[in-house]
């Protein structure tokens, strides 16, 4: 059965789908969550290496710096679609997505000053990995930042747009510049992942919280990119008939 | 093509020598900002020497995002722009004669300038050259990153913060090489040229892609 | 050598101009655009140049798509705005011929001097336009379609701030053009002399 996509990228046709997955979404998102920090709470043991208990922030703090990431290529991912089919849909999932990206980072940076306090006895540290979540930051705020700049819609859509295709383009170079500041010795530029190491429970209960970090932000950003339909369309007579129903 | 490309080129380079200040602002700004920074952490010559590179990369930096909203603004204001837009000439070249023009008035001054950054923090020669080196391939870079984020804020009110918002997280990096090549002059027992090779990839990459997305950004902007 | 615009929808941030917009310019023609204000004239001028996206129809030049032939539709085009695009510090010869050094045209020294002449600003030439009044500007920006060689000419609002002499003269350019096989487009309150069977009125109150 084929299914016509593009049903679903006029504003009034998605923003009644939205409204059924919301809850969807939020449920999963809900069960996901407290199973995995159950697991992680109690079915883990009480140190990680030489960590003691408050290693147990990993859950939230590894699931919100991966969502950061993943939800920038999601974000451009749509921002891409938008500038092929002229959908105006694509535009406001990114720019939703956005603001839920710029939150996980600021979570992830937030998370991990509190981790650094207790196990390196410092908030900051100009480590690799945090630097880039700092910048991924930044380049989350200069996206939201032209968008809120420009007061026409179609321009600011296009505009941030390209803007955050550049932003992937060069992220990777950005990556490589602090990860390995001295191209002298970058003989074993590749980080060994310290996932390897991890006992299995506590990897379970992480990648069950990341799961339903997913979930959390898909229903968040669907709630958010339904206020932006309404905004942007409420001159419209569907949403005149929304308001009429209630 | 090429005609199109000279002419304005030419016309921009004219422009600007009618109107000279504006070049002598940018320059004056990086000056200021490179002596400011002793006055605000210490005169020891062994300091200076340990801060000049990642100063005088952020000077420039400033200095070009400074610069930045001139690079269209002004066409843009009187109409010219449009008229760029719809030539047969493609536009990606007639925004590469644009930039080159933007970087020959606002970063070449910066690469001579230098040296005497350099004598303020007791830099030796060999160091100096490096220095100027790299500014020469890495401000065309910031030029060319730069003409994307004026192109995107083009007529917006607070363009010129905005821009630097945009940009300066791109221009990282430049920064780090750039700064990372004068360091390494400093300590002398290391090669220099994974550094040069980094920053002429860069540049070559800047080249080839940004007039592209410049010129999108254009589009996207007068309308 | 034909201009043919299909369904052409546009809209300026949520509000729709006009849709569902219509017509065809052959050579030997002229089209005059009426609207109130606001009813989107600029906005239609500047989606045919594609300075603006429509949302949705089709604007074909010599049977291709203007988009996707942009190299033979803007040599053939000529566009005057609002803005007369001329630089400030630069004199009214210079302008001439950098203006058309992009459009891939060159201008000599001397066709400028003439072109300047016939819009009666012999004696300025070597004046920064900066100089000039808003009328004289705007005779400079409009000398530009003397030298051009293109056949379509799209003008928006071209007569503000020109004097009588100047309107005169300005219609009978238009006119010649458009005797000689050329085609215009033009928003303008002023009357045009130009035989019933070359002139087509578009109305955009119209289409809304």
């Amino acid at each position: 059965m084929a299914i016509n996509w593009f049903k679903y990228s006029s504003p009034s046709s998605f923003y009644p789908l939205a409204g059924k997955m919301i809850p969807v979404f939020m449920t999963l998102a809900i069960v996901l969550i407290m199973g995995g920090l159950y697991w992680g709470f109690f079915e883990t043991p009480d140190v990680l290496s030489d960590q003691k208990q408050y290693y147990r922030i990993i859950y939230v703090h590894v699931a919100s710096a991966w969502m950061a990431m993943w939800l920038y290529v999601v974000m451009v991912a749509w921002a891409v679609l938008g500038l092929i089919f002229n959908t105006r849909m694509s535009y406001m999932m990114a720019s939703a997505t956005a603001i839920t990206g710029a939150i996980m980072t600021a979570l992830s940076l937030w998370t991990g000053a509190f981790w650094g306090q207790t196990s390196w006895g410092t908030w900051w540290d100009w480590d690799p990995r945090m630097t880039s979540q700092l910048i991924l930051l930044f380049l989350y705020i200069g996206y939201i930042a032209l968008q809120s700049a420009i007061e026409d819609n179609r321009r600011s859509d296009r505009a941030s747009a390209v803007l955050a295709m550049v932003g992937l383009a060069i992220v990777p170079v950005i990556y490589y510049s602090i990860n390995c500041p001295d191209p002298n010795e970058c003989a074993s530029l590749h980080q060994e992942s310290s996932l390897k190491r991890v006992e299995s429970n506590i990897l379970i209960a992480m990648l069950v919280v990341t799961a339903g970090f997913w979930m959390y932000c898909f229903a968040v950003i669907l709630m958010r990119v339904r206020n932006i339909i309404l905004q942007r369309e409420s001159h419209t007579q569907w949403v005149e008939r929304l308001e009429v129903k209630k | 093509m090429f005609d199109s490309f000279l002419a304005l080129l030419k016309r921009d380079l004219l422009l600007a020598l009618r109107r000279r200040s504006d070049i002598f602002t940018v320059l004056f700004f990086f000056i200021i900002v490179v002596s400011i920074f002793p006055l605000g952490i210490s005169f020891e010559k062994a300091v200076l020497q340990k801060i000049a590179p990642g100063v005088v990369w952020v000077a420039a930096l400033l200095a070009s995002t400074l610069a930045l909203e001139r690079i269209f603004a002004n066409d843009y204001a009187d109409g010219t722009l449009e008229q760029m837009l719809l030539t047969p000439q493609p536009l990606s070249v007639l925004v590469f004669a644009k930039t080159l023009a933007h970087w020959l008035l606002t970063g070449l001054p910066l690469v001579l300038i230098a040296p005497l950054a350099g004598l303020q923090y007791h830099l030796s020669a060999s160091t100096i050259g490096t220095l100027m080196l790299v500014l020469l391939i890495g401000t065309p870079i910031l030029s060319m990153i730069g003409a994307i984020g004026a192109a995107l804020t083009l007529g917006l009110r607070g363009g010129g913060i905005l821009v630097s918002l945009l940009v300066l997280p791109l221009y990282i990096p430049v920064l780090v090489y750039g700064s990372g090549a004068i360091e390494a002059a400093m300590q002398g027992d290391v090669s220099l040229q994974p550094y040069y090779l980094l920053l002429l990839a860069f540049l070559l990459l800047a080249l080839v892609f940004t007039p592209l997305a410049t010129a999108a950004s254009l589009r996207i902007s007068v309308e | 050598m034909t201009l043919s615009v299909n369904q052409l929808q546009c809209s300026r941030g949520d509000i729709c101009l006009f849709e569902g917009l219509t017509f065809e310019l052959s050579a030997g023609q002229l089209i005059w655009l009426e609207g109130k204000n606001g009813s989107g004239k600029t906005t239609l001028l500047r989606s045919l140049c594609g300075l603006f996206l429509p949302d949705a129809g089709t604007i074909k030049w010599k049977g291709e798509l203007t988009r996707s032939s942009e190299d033979t539709f803007y040599k053939d085009l000529f566009y005057l705005g609002h803005q007369n695009a001329l630089k400030l510090d630069l004199n009214p010869v210079e302008n001439l011929q950098v203006l058309s050094r992009l459009a891939g045209e060159s201008v000599s020294e001397e066709q400028a001097d003439e072109a300047l002449s016939r819009f009666g600003l012999s004696g300025y030439e070597e004046t920064p336009v900066r100089k000039l009044s808003q009328g004289q500007q705007r005779r400079v920006a409009l000398s530009r379609l003397l030298l051009s060689k293109a056949s379509l000419l799209i003008l928006d609002e071209p007569f503000v701030a020109l004097d009588a002499a100047a309107v005169e003269l300005l219609q009978s350019v238009i006119v010649t053009q458009v005797e000689q096989g050329g085609m215009a487009i033009l928003t303008t309150h002023q009357a045009l002399p130009i035989p019933e069977e070359k002139l087509i009125r578009v109305s955009l109150d119209r289409y809304v």
